[in-house]
C-alpha cells in the first residue's frame, strides 16, 4: 500500500520517546495526510506502556508494540528484525523514523530487506500534485536536494529539529511477537569524556574553542590552563554545548598541550558534527571551509578572532569581534554569573 | 591459534573538502561543476577505516586488508598515488560514478558484487569496514546494504574504537548521542563496522609499502569492471547551494568591555 505510512518510535530506558521521535512523528502525519493514505504506528524498546500516552495526538489507524529485554538497549540485529516485521506486516509504503543512532544503524539495512530505497536525514516532506518530495542535504551540508522516488518501501531517517514535536494523548496498541537472536551483547554506554558532560545537544548556544587556545600568545608564552578555566566556565554559566575544531582535537594524538575535555565526539564539521543550536560563538578558530560546513544548522554565528582576515570573516558569520579570546571571554564570564 | 581476519574496507573518493562546491543540473541529473577537475581524496571517514584495518591486521599476523572502491579509475589512480604509502593493502576497483548523487542502493549492489568476486575470501573471517557516512551522499547507507547483501547482519555504525579480545570476541564502542558511545560485545567476524575518526593518527608515508602496494593497484586499476548505474526510481526536482553569504560585521576598534558586554547582551537576548 503506497500510501499506508508506518512511523516507527524507539522507546529510551525510562520507557518514553524522545524529543527527535515525536518530531519524526510529526513528519509521518504530514506525510500520510499529504498523500491522503493512513498513518500507523509502532514502538519498539524495553517498554512501550509511558510511550503509549505520548503519540495519541497523530491519531494512528493502529499500533503496534514490539517490547522485552531484547529491545531494551539498541543492537542492529535485533532492531532490524523488530522493524522489518512490523513494515511487512503492516504493508507500509512509507517508513519514518528518527535520525538518532539507533534507527541510524538499520535504516538502510531495513531498506535493502524490504526491497525499497532509503533516503536519511531528511530535513523537510512535502506532498505536491499527489508525490512526495524530500528534503536533504548533500556533501555534508554544502547544497540541498528535493527529491522524488517511485521505489517502494521508501525508508526515510527525520533530522531532529526539523518539525515540531507531535502533541500527546493516548493510544491503545496490539503486541507483535518477534523471534530473533543475535551474537552481540549490548553492554552499557560509556561517557565520551572523564568530567562533567559538555556535548548538550539541545543547549541555546555552541561555543566552539579552536587551536588557537592552545597557541602562544601575545607574551609569547602558551596558556592552557588559563583557556581550560576560560571555556570550561562559560559552558558551566551559559549552559552551552562544547565543540571545537579538528587541529584543536588533533593535537592530543601529536603529543601537543591540549584541553583533555575535547575530544573527537566534540569536533564539528566535514569529519565532525553538525549539531543544531540558535546560537554559535567561536573562538580561536579559524573558519576553515571544512569546519564551516558543520555550523551549517546554527541560526546566529558570532566569533573572536585576533586576524581579521580569518574565515569568519567571509560571510561566515554575523558578527566577527577582531580581539583577543583570553581577554573577552573573561570579561564575557565575568558579566554572566 | 591467534584468530585472523580477512578486512574489506569500502571507500569511495570525495572532492577535497578545501574545495568549494556547486553543483549543476545535468541532463541525466545533478552533479558539481567541473567534476573531473577538482582534486579528490579518499573519503575521510573510509580513511580513518583503512588505518584502522591495517593495524588490525598487523596486529593478527595471517589477515589481510583489501580496499574496494568505486570511483572514475583516472580519478581513484591520482588518490592511490599518495594513499598507497601509508599502508599494506589490495586494491579492487568498480570503475564507476563516486558521486553523491547515485542512489546507495545501486552503489551497494555494485560494491556486494565486487567483494563476492575477490577469489578466496573466507566469508567467516571477513570484517567489512568503511566510513560511517561518507562525505559525498552522506546517507551512511551503503556499508549495511552490502552487509545485508552478504548476509552480515552483526552491524555496528559511528565506530571509534574496537578491540579484541582472547577468545576473538570483539568489543566495539559506537558514537550515540550527546558525546557518548554505546558499548557492545560480538561473538566474533563476520561483521559489518562503520567507522568514526577511531583513535589512529595518519600513518608516514613508507616507500617500500607503496611499491609493493603499486604492484597490485596498476592491474587492479585495469580489471575495473564498468558498472553502470542506473539511477531508476529517483528524481531530483532541485539541488543548490543556499545563500551562503552572511554579511559579517567585522569591529576591528571595539574594546574587550564593550565586546564582552555585547556578547553578554546577544547570549542573554
Ligand atoms: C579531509 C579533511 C577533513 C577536515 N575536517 C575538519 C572538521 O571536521 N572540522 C574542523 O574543524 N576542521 C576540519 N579540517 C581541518 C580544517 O581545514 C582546518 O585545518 C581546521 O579547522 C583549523 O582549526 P583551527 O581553526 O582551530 O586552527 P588554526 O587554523 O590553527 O587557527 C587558530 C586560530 O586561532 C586564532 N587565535 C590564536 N590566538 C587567539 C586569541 N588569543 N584570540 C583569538 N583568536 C586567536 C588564530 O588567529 C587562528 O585563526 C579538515 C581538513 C581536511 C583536509
Amino acid at each position: 500500500m503506497d500510501t499506508k505510512v508506518l512511523w516507527i518510535g524507539f522507546t529510551d530506558g525510562s520507557g518514553m520517546l524522545e524529543k527527535p521521535a515525536l518530531e519524526a512523528l510529526t513528519a509521518a502525519c504530514t506525510i500520510a495526510d499529504g498523500l491522503g493514505g493512513e498513518l500507523v504506528a509502532a514502538v519498539v524498546g524495553g517498554s512501550a506502556e509511558t510511550a503509549l500516552g505520548q503519540i495519541g495526538g497523530a491519531s494512528p489507524a493502529s499500533v503496534t508494540t514490539v517490547t522485552g529485554e531484547t529491545w531494551s538497549a539498541p543492537r542492529y540485529k535485533t532492531d532490524a528484525a523488530a522493524c522489518e516485521q512490523v513494515a511487512k506486516t503492516t504493508e507500509a509504503g512509507i517508513v519514518v523514523s528518527a535520525a538518532g543512532s539507533r534507527f541510524s544503524r538499520i535504516a538502510a539495512g531495513l531498506a535493502q530487506r524490504l526491497g525499497g530505497a532509503v533516503d536519511t536525514q531528511v530535513t523537510a516532506a512535502k506532498v505536491e500534485g499527489g508525490t512526495l518530495k524530500v528534503d536533504r542535504w548533500f556533501y555534508r551540508q554544502r547544497m540541498i536536494g528535493t527529491i522524488q522516488r517511485s521505489t517502494r518501501p521508501w525508508v526515510l531517517s527525520v533530522a531532529p529539529g526539523s518539525f515540531a514535536p507531535c502533541a500527546e494523548g493516548a493510544v491503545e496498541a496490539t503486541p507483535l511477537e518477534v523471534a530473533t537472536e543475535s551474537r552481540t551483547t549490548p553492554l552499557g554506554v560509556e561517557a565520551g569524556t572523564s568530567g562533567a558532560q559538555t556535548i548538550r545537544p539541545d543547549a541555546d548556544v555552541l561555543l566552539v574553542a579552536g587551536a588557537g587556545w592552545t597557541k602562544k600568545q601575545a607574551d609569547g608564552e602558551v596558556h592552557v590552563d588559563v583557556a581550560a578555566d576560560l571555556i570550561l566556565d562559560f559552558a558551566e554559566s551559559a549552559r552551552a554545548s562544547l565543540g571545537s575544531s579538528k587541529s584543536m582535537v588533533d593535537l592530543a594524538s601529536e603529543g601537543q598541550a591540549v584541553l583533555p575535555f575535547l575530544t573527537h565526539l566534540h569536533q564539528i564539521g566535514q569529519t565532525g558534527a553538525s549539531p543544531r543550536h540558535p546560537k554559535g560563538l567561536a573562538t580561536c578558530c579559524h573558519g576553515e571551509e571544512p569546519h564551516a560546513v558543520g555550523w551549517r544548522f546554527i541560526n546566529e554565528r558570532r566569533a573572536i578572532n585576533t586576524n581579521a582576515a580569518c574565515g569568519w570573516a567571509q560571510g561566515k558569520a554575523d558578527v566577527l569581534y577582531v580581539a583577543d579570546a583570553f581577554e573577552v571571554m573573561r570579561k564575557v564570564n565575568e558579566r554572566l554569573k | 591459534m591467534p584468530t585472523t581476519y580477512q578486512i574489506v574496507v569500502c571507500g569511495g573518493i570525495v572532492p577535497d573538502p578545501l574545495q568549494s562546491l556547486e553543483p549543476v543540473m545535468g541532463p541525466t541529473g545533478p552533479a558539481l561543476k567541473n567534476e573531473m577537475m577538482l582534486p579528490s581524496v579518499l573519503d575521510p571517514w573510509a580513511w580513518h577505516a583503512l588505518f584502522e584495518a591495517a593495524d588490525l591486521a598487523k596486529r593478527h599476523p595471517g589477515s589481510k586488508v583489501w580496499l574496494v572502491s568505486m570511483s572514475p579509475k583516472a580519478k581513484l589512480q591520482q588518490v592511490m598515488m599518495g594513499l598507497a604509502q601509508k599502508v599494506p593493502f589490495e586494491l579492487v576497483v568498480v570503475d564507476g560514478p563516486a558521486s553523491g548523487f547515485a542512489d546507495a542502493v545501486e552503489t551497494a549492489a555494485a560494491l556486494a558484487g565486487a567483494i563476492e568476486g575477490i577469489p578466496d575470501l573466507d566469508r567467516s573471517k571477513l570484517l567489512l569496514f568503511g566510513g560511517w557516512q561518507s562525505a559525498s551522499r552522506g546517507t551512511g547507507a551503503v556499508l549495511q546494504m552490502i552487509g545485508e547483501i552478504l548476509g552480515i547482519d552483526e552491524q555496528f555504525q559511528g565506530v571509534d574504537k574496537l578491540t579484541v579480545d582472547d577468545s576473538g570476541g570483539l568489543e566495539i564502542l559506537e558514537r550515540i548521542e550527546a558525546g557518548a558511545w554505546q558499548k557492545s560485545r560480538c561473538a566474533g567476524a563476520p561483521a559489518v563496522l562503520g567507522w568514526a575518526t577511531g583513535e589512529l593518527p595518519e600513518p608516514p608515508n613508507n616507500p617500500q609499502i607503496g611499491m609493493q602496494n603499486m604492484r597490485g593497484i596498476m592491474p587492479a586499476l585495469q580489471q575495473a569492471k564498468p558498472a553502470a548505474l542506473s539511477g531508476e526510481g529517483l528524481s531530483y526536482d532541485s539541488v543548490e547551494s543556499p545563500k551562503q553569504r552572511r554579511e559579517t560585521r567585522v569591529e576591528t576598534e571595539m574594546d574587550a568591555d564593550a565586546i564582552a558586554d555585547e556578547i553578554a547582551a546577544w547570549l542573554k537576548g
